[in-house]
């Protein structure tokens, strides 16, 4: 692979997964909840996304994967305001429980291909090269084809616009609220079940839409799949708060994904220099922790610049006072 | 619109049948007339709090009716009742979303009333804000775009009060509200309470441990001490009344009285 072909394939990656960091954005950045459902509602939109394809209906898979997402969604966000389970637990509860409904989906099995009988399944990334084609000729697609990254970059720029949007009307105002001071939100006129409950929907219909992207460009499902992701969208939103700051919402979801983009860049680094697959996990736990642990040690850094130099300054004050 | 707030004997006991049982609001039967500024005394404990928690619904009384206008609103979900309540609480942090806007949080307390338009934060609805904010004299009116963690606690609870009252409630809670401030800028906010509380003809109700701040503000006082109104005077009494007299009047119609002087005296006079 050639230098290029690798930083297309990173970025690729880093859109299909732009979407979910987008989602954990919302959950933890806007809505202040720790969403443990993510794992699960990932898989839950590759799976669904995967039996809808195999059905025939590539585009109306990815929005039936997002709808299966808010349905996971609406029940940790039912658990949380109705039965008033603690977040994580609520989060831990809906992803354990998904994991039984992937493997129906699946037809009782852990994975599936994206084929009915011996023909693979049509997907959206085909259609797109396929259209392309159409206009542009057979030869329009280079040696490295950009194809798949440009997809996958127009549907999270799609995400990322409507958000923005959204974020701005009263009901968005409303769920940001909710989430910057639930006290002052239950005590106004605003229904604060209904504002968590359907921002928790909205981060996991988004995380599921990665789900269901992976699922179509990687041409079959697998329950292992979310293993982890949690962290791995942490990590992006993380990466992308240090890369742009902490500023607006806007800039807030650019970021996400920025940090998505980054966190496969990173990791496409860390093949090439052959570490084994297997320790992405790890990587993606101490690049989390690293991230998080940013502002503690620039106090610490900070601090003691500080007391050195009050150290050395207190050392000369001292000695002008025994002259 | 001013509006009349009716309760009628109710009662709420926390805890019941267990060892830690309290009785907190003892048949309290209670009318605010329309335009009522009734400012309310009590020792601690003694269940002024919890009387504003069920007139929001925070929680739902064991007997009772709570009336708001005439509508009967004693079952009614908290969110629900809270489109006619506007509240402030002690703590300035509550009342306000840290990481919004000054113009965000006006535009989320004002949503039922706002201009039409798509997005929340409008022209027309700022030009209001700026109106408002300008009758604190803090200078906010020149900040709309900044955040409201920002500003100093006296600010946040300034931006609170404007935040209770810009929907135009029927009824407006003070718990507390300048408790935490201090001296100078409590008397600030009081006195923009009672500019806004006379402009908009709201029905008002302050909680307060100052005697000097009961008599001051509003035309009617209560006190309650457990769980129940021990006095209720307005009109010409009122009128003549010292805070020492207020003082001496709380501690002949109470049980607790005695131990809570420092809290009522808090303030020299
Ligand atoms: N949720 C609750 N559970 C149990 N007991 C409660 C609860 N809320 C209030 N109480 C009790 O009810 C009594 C009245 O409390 P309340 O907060 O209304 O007092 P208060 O008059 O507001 O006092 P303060 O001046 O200290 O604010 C207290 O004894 C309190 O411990
Ligand atoms: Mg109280």
């Amino acid at each position: 692979m050639t230098l290029l072909s690798m930083l297309v394939s990173a970025c690729m990656q880093g859109m299909i997964y732009a979407p979910m960091a987008l989602g954990v954005y919302i959950a933890f950045g806007i809505l202040n909840t720790p969403d443990l459902t993510i794992d699960g509602s990932l898989v839950f939109g590759m799976t669904v996304c995967a039996y809808v394809t195999i059905a025939g209906h590539p585009v109306l898979a990815l929005f039936a994967g997002m709808a299966a997402g808010a349905a996971a969604g609406l029940v940790t966000g039912l658990l949380q305001t109705k039965l008033k389970i603690n977040a994580i637990l609520s989060g831990i509860l809906t992803m354990t429980g998904l994991y039984t409904i992937n493997y129906m989906v699946l037809g009782g099995q852990s994975n599936r291909y994206l084929q009915s009988g011996t023909t693979a399944s049509n997907t959206v990334f085909k259609m797109f090269s396929r259209t392309v084609n159409d206009i542009f000729g057979e030869n329009a697609v280079g040696d490295i084809n950009l194809l798949p990254l440009i997809l996958s970059a127009t549907v999270t720029a799609a995400a990322i616009a409507i958000l923005a949007v959204f974020f701005k009307t009263r009901l968005g105002l409303q769920i940001r609220a909710t989430g910057d001071n639930e006290d002052m939100v239950r005590s106004s006129s605003i229904n604060a079940d209904f504002t968590r409950i359907l921002g928790i929907m909205t981060a996991n219909a988004l995380v599921a839409l990665s789900g269901a992207l992976l699922c179509q460009q990687q041409k079959y499902a697998d329950l292992n799949c979310g293993m982890g992701m949690l962290v791995v969208g942490l990590a992006s939103v993380i990466i992308g708060q240090v890369l742009f700051g902490k500023r607006g919402i806007t800039v807030g979801l650019i970021s996400a994904v920025a940090g998505s983009l980054f966190y496969r860049i990173v990791l496409q680094v860390a093949y090439k220099i052959d570490m084994p697959s297997f320790t992405v996990k790890l990587l993606s736990a101490i690049i989390v922790v690293a991230a998080l642990s940013m502002p503690v040690i620039k106090n610490k850094v900070t601090e003691l610049n500080g007391r050195r130099a009050r150290a050395s300054s207190g050392n000369e004050g001292s000695g002008g006072n025994e002259q | 619109m001013s509006s009349r707030l009716e309760l009628t004997g109710i009662s709420k006991t926390f805890q019941k049948g267990t060892l830690n049982e309290k009785v907190a609001l003892d048949n309290i039967t209670f009318t605010a007339n329309p335009g009522d500024f009734v400012t309310v005394l009590g020792s601690n404990g003694a269940g002024k709090s919890t009387l504003f928690n069920a007139v929001l619904g925070i929680f739902l009384t064991d007997k009772g009716r709570i009336l708001l206008d005439g509508e009967d609103i004693t079952f009614k979900k908290q969110h629900k009742r809270a489109g006619g309540i506007g509240c402030l609480f002690q703590n300035p942090l509550r009342g306000t979303a840290p990481n919004m806007t000054i113009e965000e949080n006006l535009a989320l307390a004002y949503h039922r009333h706002s201009s039409y338009s798509f997005f929340a934060v409008n022209r027309r609805d700022a030009d209001y804000f700026k109106e408002v904010l300008s009758t604190l004299g803090m200078g906010l009116e020149n900040r709309l775009k900044t955040k409201m963690g920002v500003l100093s606690g006296g600010q946040r609870q300034a931006a609170s009060l404007l935040m209770a009252t810009v929907a135009r409630p029927k009824l407006l809670l003070l718990d507390e509200h300048t408790a935490s401030l201090d001296p100078a800028t409590a008397e600030k906010v009081l006195a923009i309470t009672k500019q806004i509380v006379e402009r908009e003809k709201i029905t008002t109700l302050m909680i307060t441990h100052d005697m000097s701040y009961a008599l001051n503000a509003g035309n009617r006082t209560i006190a309650m001490d457990g769980g129940r109104i021990v006095f209720d005077i307005s009109g010409e009494r009122r009128e003549a009344m010292t805070p020492d007299d207020l003082i001496k009047a709380f501690r002949e119609n109470s049980v607790n009285s005695l131990d809570d002087r420092t809290v009522l005296t808090k303030k020299p006079l």
